[in-house]
């Protein structure tokens, strides 16, 4: 269990957290008209009739977004509801053409479902927690007001009025800022493994209605606020912190927390009320007469599952039980189905490049992506998805390795060569000429140099300074400017010693 | 149930229609002879029965994902979708200033 | 050429086909008795005569080339200012959308045109279809061109909501319109105007582009002076549309061709429970003669009954109300339409102050019935309750067809009644429509006939109920009936 606290002026407090995580389904066309959903267009350029609600105009659902939907659903182990139902959410705001938002209360079209948290020391989750999901539904987007190109007016842009949204709904499982950020996290991971959202958090394809309310630790649940439209996890976690104080000193200083909508103001890491939200909604839920029921198949069902991917979780387990890697490794390369997919490449292409299995260079492909690799991108400001290296041409820097043609230290240069100049690592070792020297002949010539050099040292280490082995192969390496194979120097250097 | 003076400017404000007071004073028995006349239907017995949800039987059809397939329902419209636009401003809808 | 406007679809058509006479004279003729009427009737909202001279040119032009012609080819049509029409002003007879030209066409509308229909102009209805009367458009109330013998001269209502569309249609304006029904909009004008006309199944004839009232109970469907011409009318506004979640995916059957007045082997259900208190005697005798005109074209007689018929009209105004308070949400002042804007107003308040000058009285009422049976503690007694017998209407009408193929009803509880006479009862209004909703709740295709004229000379109809699909039984039933009617009377012009 989690043990973070507010400390109060009166006592400890818990906060208890819920996340309505909206996430822009990925389809070329929007849920119910033809519109385009591209992100930056022209405004107003990806509207149709239908979403300008232009009188007379009606809804038709596109299938890839229940499809979407329901293998989002697949992926968190939620019931899908083969029988589901749009209803109709009213109020009157200016992003939002006919009055109304088609969205789904009464009968949803994914039922409850879980996602796994995992323990994180560091980050304050002790163990593995299971946050409880309690429905995802299919709705509409709203557009979009902007407030500063006129004096006196607001502008609207409805291009993303109608693309469609999943909203996933979160049981109120959460205790810590930083289980909230882990949710996140995970969620947006599941999304893009599964496909059904870029989760790109920048550009507005998911974002966060934070439900924060605090309570004397094993208290009844106290009132709760709902932070709208949080769009990063650094500010789900900022926005819970600076709310759950908020309510904390208020509830300390004799008031009430009064349940209410809230804006986050990412300058200032705050949370404020929302004037244009101000008065109490009541929003008339009924079932939308334009739709029928949403009858799903066995068959569409069954092809919904059938196209999911190993899912993080499962891949996890997997990498640890078949590949042996460690736990740290496993989680830092199934976090992102990019570094997954790139490292399953690269394993794939390192095994065939070395005539092995790749549970036979799982160890060395992923240490070397995790510590190498990364380090080398980071050190020039770039990501795997950017990375000049591909997954073919690590494969063949590695295999230069696994066959002893280069030192690993030698490959570390060879990488950041490979990196300033795209060229494969073979090309590189040819040219500067740095193949590894394995012919015991040549080492034999080098350590005798060495050790003729170095006769008092040898003395000490015969005297019983046996650490003073490690100067001997260092200076045999240097000899040799680093490409004798360390195996051999090792060995050569051991019987001449002895 | 009939409606105070009070709810029925309650429900005109939900449904964003400025009344005045005598139009209120209009409305509320207006209201409340129609509210009266259709609670007989408290009388019927529905247990068992199921809400309508289609009058005529069939299952929703799904479209395909295809962007402006049909042009009467796609986007890339702009001048159409603002030609009736009261302030249609730079290409947008012009509206006054929301304070959020 | 006056001759020329006392033909209907079916005679236009065949005679321009035929080479008697031009779509061009026809077109003509028309404009000219929408032009003469325009002041008397109301019946438009706008008067499009370059269209219809555009359409009759193209159809001339067509068959001099010798290319087929379509179902409707050279029969110009007056369109219920319901249907958006691409730039032809259209307004649901309501100041919110005065001005508003759409950039689209209907589907239906647009289905007439290529069937080589022309657009006389837009017909005058009740605001957003809502109202029994034509009492609440904004522009103007329509007259109904039949007048009391007898010598009062108290102007009539057309009936409503299609109520520019049964004046026309009556007087001769055209020969055919376009109508919707919602609860009865199409037969309850058609009863009241001695014309005729049919709603089709729900989903039959597509709602793109038709102003939404109520969308689950919103059917199209013509209005015209006989069955044969609403059968190839109807041919011509149904069928599949994708751009309709609720359109029915099914083949346009061959009406018209199919019409076979011999009812022979067919049972013609009377329900007990439309014999209602309050119903007019003349309008009780009417019934019995299209009994007997209905077992004279071979049909059996069957009582049966339809328990719930007596909460049809209170579950109707709650479903509809409810749905018209979301559809109408739209009107908004943002988009297009009018928009009022106080100095100084904020944003919430435009949309208030836009929406009480836009909206009529009538209309304002059904928003707030219907935010009210939503609203958070009520929906469940009020609106849910009403979807529950909804589905009990629908049903009896399940069992009535184990016992017979069609219905038979009168269309409305009187004659029509002078305008102003109800426009301050709301309920007495609604109560026109006792007759006609419970067909709607159930989707069902169902029309009005001209069975006769009452004492005071003013046309009374009879309504036929189908199963759903079945409109060939409904209008076989409806030929039956005119021709053992033989409904030949004519509003006297006065205007
Ligand atoms: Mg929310
Ligand atoms: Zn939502």
């Amino acid at each position: 269990m989690s043990s973070y606290r507010i400390q109060g002026a009166t006592g400890e407090w818990e906060v208890v957290i819920g996340l309505e995580v909206h996430a822009q389904v990925t389809s070329n066309a929007k849920l119910f008209s033809g519109a385009s959903t591209a992100f930056g267009a022209e405004p107003n350029s990806q509207v149709s009739l239908v979403d300008a609600a232009m009188p007379g105009m009606l809804p038709v659902p596109n299938r890839e977004c229940i499809r979407q939907a329901v293998r989002t659903g697949m992926a968190i182990e939620a019931q899908i509801n083969k029988w589901s139902r749009f209803d109709r959410k009213n109020y009157f705001y200016a992003d939002l053409p006919q009055g109304y938002q088609i969205s789904q209360l009464y009968h949803p079209l994914v039922g409850e479902g879980r996602l796994l948290i995992e323990a994180d020391e560091k980050a304050g989750i002790p163990e593995d927690k299971v946050i409880g999901i309690e429905r995802i539904h299919v709705e509409q987007d709203a557009g979009k007001l902007m407030h500063d190109q006129h004096p006196s007016m607001s502008y609207v842009d409805l291009n993303r009025s109608g693309v469609a949204l999943m909203e996933i709904v979160s049981r109120p499982d959460m205790r810590s800022p930083a289980e909230a950020g882990a949710y996140v996290r995970k969620l947006r991971a599941i999304l893009r493994y599964v496909g059904s959202c870029d989760g790109n958090m920048e550009e507005g394809s998911m974002r966060a209605d934070v439900n924060v309310s605090v309570r004397r630790p094993g208290e009844e649940l106290g009132t709760r606020t709902e932070t709208k439209n949080v769009n990063s996890v650094r500010f789900v976690m900022q926005a819970i912190e600076h709310e759950a104080r908020r309510q904390v000193e208020l509830i300390e200083d004799g008031g009430t927390v009064v349940q209410e909508t809230r804006l986050f103001d990412p300058g200032t890491g705050t949370t404020r009320s929302m004037r244009s939200k101000e008065d109490a909604h009541d929003y008339r839920y009924f079932p939308d007469p334009d739709l029928l029921p949403l009858e799903l198949d066995d068959a569409f069902l069954d092809e919904c599952r059938e196209s999911l991917p190993e899912l993080p979780d499962a891949k996890r387990t997997r990498y640890i039980e078949e590949l042996g890697l460690s736990a740290y490794n496993a989680q830092v390369l199934t976090a992102e189905v990019e570094t997954a997919r790139w490292f399953e490449a690269l394993l794939l292409e390192t095994a065939t490049a070395q005539g092995k299995t790749p549970a036979d260079v799982a160890k060395q492909a992923s240490n070397w992506l995790i510590s190498e690799f990364f380090g080398a991108l980071n050190k020039i400001g770039k990501e795997l998805a950017d990375s000049p290296v591909g997954h073919a041409r690590a494969a063949e820097l590695l295999a230069l390795v696994g066959k002893g043609t280069i030192s690993g230290s030698i490959a570390k240069q060879v990488l950041e060569t490979m990196l300033e100049t795209g060229d494969s690592a073979t090309a590189i070792v040819e040219r500067e000429g740095l193949k590894q020297e394995s012919d015991s002949g040549a080492i034999e010539a080098a350590v005798d140099k060495v050790l003729a050099d170095n006769a008092d040292k040898v003395e000490q280490y015969k005297g019983g300074k046996e650490a003073l082995f490690g100067f001997f192969v260092g200076q045999t390496m240097k000899a040799m400017q680093g490409k004798a194979n360390p195996q051999v120097v090792n060995e050569v250097l051991r019987a001449k010693l002895a | 149930m009939s409606v105070t003076r009070e709810t029925v400017a309650k429900i005109a404000s939900l449904a964003r229609i400025r009344m005045g007071e005598d139009e209120l004073d209009r409305m509320v028995p207006e209201l409340n002879s129609i509210l009266d006349w259709v609670e007989q239907l408290g009388e019927v017995d529905v247990s068992g029965v199921e809400p309508m949800t289609a009058v005529i039987p069939q299952q929703l059809r799904l479209r395909d994902d295809v962007v402006d397939a049909d042009p009467l329902t796609g986007g890339g419209v702009r001048d159409k979708v603002l030609a009736n636009a009261p302030a249609a401003e730079h290409g947008f809808f012009g509206v006054p200033k929301v304070i959020e | 050429m006056s001759e020329i406007t006392e033909l209907g679809v079916k005679a236009i058509r065949d005679g321009v086909a035929g080479g008697e006479f031009t779509a061009r004279e026809v077109a003509e003729a028309f404009n000219a008795n929408v032009a003469a009427a325009a002041e008397a009737l109301n019946a438009f909202i706008v008067a499009t005569p370059d269209k219809a001279m555009e359409a009759a040119e193209k159809v001339d032009a067509d068959r001099a080339a010798g290319k087929p012609l379509g179902k409707m080819a050279g029969v110009p049509i007056g369109m219920k200012d319901l249907f958006a029409t691409q730039g032809v002003q259209t307004t649901a007879a309501s100041h919110i959308l005065e001005g508003f030209v759409p950039e689209y066409e209907s589907t239906v509308s647009q289905k007439l045109w290529d069937a080589g229909a022309g657009m006389l102009g837009k017909l005058n209805l009740d605001q957003f279809a809502m109202g029994s009367s034509n009492e609440t458009s904004y522009f103007g109330n329509v007259a109904s061109p039949w007048r009391r013998s007898g010598g009062d001269n108290a102007v009539l209502a057309p009936g409503g909501s299609s109520g520019g569309s049964s004046a026309a249609v009556a007087a001769r304006l055209c020969p055919a319109a376009t109508g919707t029904d919602t609860g009865g909009s199409i037969r309850q004008p058609a009863a009241f105007t001695g014309i005729t006309g049919i709603k089709p199944t729900y989903g039959r004839c597509s709602r793109w582009g038709v102003v939404a009232f109520a969308s689950s109970l919103d059917q199209a469907g013509p209005m015209a002076r006989s069955v044969e011409d609403c059968a190839i009318m109807l041919e011509a506004m149904a069928g599949f549309d994708p751009k309709d979640s609720t359109s029915l995916d099914l083949p346009v059957p061959e009406w018209s061709a199919s019409l076979d007045a011999d009812l022979k082997g067919k049972k013609v259900g009377i329900p007990r429970e439309y014999r209602m208190e309050g119903t007019d005697e003349e309008i009780l005798q009417s019934w019995d003669q299209g009994i007997a005109w209905l077992k004279d074209a071979g049909a059996d007689v069957v009582d049966i009954t339809l328990p719930h018929t007596k909460y049809a009209l209170p579950a109707y105004y709650i479903i509809a109300p409810a749905e018209a308070s979301s559809n109408l949400a739209r009107y908004d002042g943002v988009r297009y339409g009018l928009r009022e804007l106080p100095e100084g107003a904020n944003l919430q308040e435009m949309y208030a102050a836009t929406r009480a000058a836009g909206f009529g009285d009538e209309v304002k009422r059904r928003i707030l019935i219907g935010t009210y049976v939503l609203s958070a503690g009520f929906y469940d007694a009020y609106y849910t309750q009403a979807q529950k017998v909804r589905a009990l209407i629908a049903r009896d009408f399940e069992k009535a067809w184990a016992e017979c193929d069609v219905i038979l009803a009168p269309t409305t509880p009187t004659a029509a009644f002078a305008l102003g006479d109800k426009v301050d009862d709301p309920l007495a209004m609604y109560l026109n429509d006792v007759f006609s909703v419970p067909a709607s709740l159930a989707g069902l295709p169902a029309m009005s006939v001209p069975a006769g004229l009452n004492s005071d000379g003013l046309p009374l109809g009879l309504q036929v109920i189908g199963k759903a699909f079945d409109e060939q039984g409904v209008l076989n039933a409806g030929l039956a009936i005119e021709q053992r009617a033989g409904f030949t009377a004519k509003p006297e012009k006065w205007w």
